[in-house]
């Protein structure tokens, strides 16, 4: 049975100016799926992700979301996903409660269902007591869980997240990870960038981004066959060592 | 041999009377001259509280501290022209070039970029093609080592590194601890502190650091070496149902995933049998266990969990 595409690109690519942050990659990402994508900095991580979340025109190839299309459906494209990052995930003078409210506004959702969900979420992450106290009180590792939490409170497609476990705990890294599973398994797509190479590990395909193009996309296990590697880590350092462009 | 940094029960507190956040509980260690002394530990440990402590830009509520034989409050002019300290955030002068930083930063402490040329010249030399160009177009990896270069100008005897690969691909992270390496044969003593547990391998000795506190100092592999507990790690199809089971076996203190495989941490009396007689009773088919070395952060979960 063919499975749902949640994310289709051909020949995707970004210029600025003369010079190609994105060349020509094409993939696709199904539905439920947990992809790794992977690259060293200035690879074109972020520009490829900017294009997929619906802020960045692309110049040339084809790309859809969700089904929608990243030049003309770019509104509907950002109600359909999540998108988290290590720096950017929740308001620290809003309480807890408010964050959620506030994000599960933003993308529509009703009262009814907020107010459901709001309470069966505090229980889950056991913030019950914390539910009205500001997120700057929390301790690092449970911003990173609720900020999870939101980024997919409202039920999206994908939910992309940007080095989500930067500077976390071991323990707390593997409880967010637990998070993520729990989320694929719902069905939600997750499209994850991380400089853990063990995390790399954890997803079920792999991408790795060398000078604007895809050199590798497989499962862990058939690319660390392919490179002749015992580890992703190793994997990562042959691919990204033939880098010719600068970082950033 | 007098020891490099000397750090005795300092405690910092922030906050008000309402809302108080420890940063440091009483930290105590020492770091002999020349060494390569890592200090690993999460966001919110305490690391870059300690840093600005040792560098004489803090002051602590009470403990003391040396470095290189001075008092971090009573000398702390002298430690400023000893130290060289590269923070976490990118300080540099975006709007100057970045020979104008180096210029800049040999001027303050009143020297000149020849004088000191040879001890950074195989950092500076990666940066050296771009010397005309401003501090704030370079990318991360040439911002790093850019920083890098005006920490060293003055000659330090002791450098503070606070979090010098975070954000940095594996290759970048690989190429810095190379450069530590080489800053460390001519005889300079370093701190380095990290998130990434993998980079603890590569210092002579580290501290594990959580919530202001260390856990455990030591060489790496002496940290390693006194983990005590079996340690299998377990692979099977379907790793997440495999996990599971793992939460649900009584003879185990701990399971978690790691990489390819997921580890497990057997209790006393626990055989590796028993373990994969209740996989496959579990209906794992034929899961593959093999005995495992635990390393930094098999030792870091370990801590965390007995000290909370």
């Amino acid at each position: 049975m063919e499975r749902e595409k949640v994310i289709t690109t051909d020949r995707l690519t970004k210029r600025f100016g003369d010079f190609t942050a994105v060349d020509a990659i094409s993939f696709e990402v199904e539905k439920g799926e947990i992809f790794g994508f992977l690259g060293a900095n200035g690879a074109g991580k972020t520009t490829a992700i900017r294009m997929l979340c619906g802020l960045s025109i692309p110049t040339d190839g084809k790309a859809t979301v969700a089904g929608f299309d990243v030049y003309r459906q770019t509104e509907q494209i950002k109600r359909s996903i999540g998108y988290m990052s290590q720096k950017f995930s929740l308001y620290e003078d809003l309480t807890v409660r408010e964050n959620i409210r506030f994000y599960a506004g933003i993308y529509g959702k009703s009262n009814r269902f907020i107010k459901d969900k709001t309470e069966r979420l505090l229980l889950q992450l056991h913030l019950q007591e914390e539910a009205n106290k500001l997120v700057k009180s929390l301790p690092l590792g449970w911003k990173q869980k609720l900020a999870f939490s939101v980024a997919i409170f409202h039920e999206p497609e994908i939910v992309f997240l940007d080095e989500p476990t930067g500077g976390v705990d071991p323990v707390t890294r593997r409880e967010f990870w637990n998070m993520i599973y729990e989320a694929a398994e719902a069905g939600i797509t997750i499209f994850v960038t991380t400089h853990y190479m063990d995390e790399a590990e954890y997803c079920n395909r792999v991408s790795i981004m060398v000078d604007g193009r895809i050199d590798a996309l497989d499962t862990p296990r058939n690319l660390k066959q392919q490179f002749e590697a015992s580890t992703m880590d190793e994997v990562f350092l042959k691919l990204a060592r033939k880098a010719t462009r600068a970082g950033e | 041999m007098k020891a490099a940094v000397i750090a005795e029960n300092l405690v910092k507190t922030y906050g008000t009377k309402k809302e108080v956040t420890q940063a440091l509980k009483g930290v105590s260690f020492e770091v002999a001259p020349g060494e390569l002394f890592g200090i690993i530990g999460p966001d919110g440990a305490g690391k870059t509280s300690l840093f600005r402590i040792l560098t004489t830009l803090l002051l602590a509520d009470s403990g003391r501290a040396e470095v290189d034989g001075f008092d971090v409050v009573k000398n702390y002019e002298d430690i400023r022209h000893r130290v060289g300290y590269m923070p976490g955030r990118f300080s540099l002068y975006q709007d100057l070039t970045v020979e104008e930083n180096l210029e800049f930063f040999a001027t303050i402490f009143n020297t000149t970029i020849e004088e000191n040329h040879d001890l950074i010249k195989d950092i500076y030399a990666h940066i050296e093609p771009f010397k005309n160009r401003r501090a704030g177009k370079l990318s991360g990896g040439m911002k790093q080592k850019l920083a890098l270069s005006c920490a060293l100008i003055h000659r330090p005897t002791v450098l503070f590194l606070d979090e010098p690969t975070t954000g940095v691909d594996a290759v970048s992270r690989k190429e810095f601890w190379e450069m530590l390496r080489m800053l460390k044969s001519q005889g300079i003593t370093i701190l380095v502190s990290t998130p990434y547990m993998d980079e603890a391998s590569r210092c002579d000795r580290v501290a594990l650091v959580q919530n202001g506190a260390i856990m455990s100092i030591n060489t790496p592999e002496g940290i390693t070496c006194n983990y005590g507990k079996a340690l299998v790690a377990v692979k099977a199809e379907n790793m997440f149902r495999l996990l599971k089971d793992l939460k649900g076996f009584s003879g185990l203190v701990d399971s978690y995933p790691f990489g390819e495989y997921h580890h497990a941490v057997l209790k006393p009396g626990t055989t590796e049998e028993a373990l994969l007689a209740y996989l496959q009773q579990q209906g794992h088919g034929q899961p593959e266990l093999k005995t495992a070395k635990p390393d930094i952060e098999d030792c870091f979960i370990a801590l965390m969990k007995t000290t909370s």
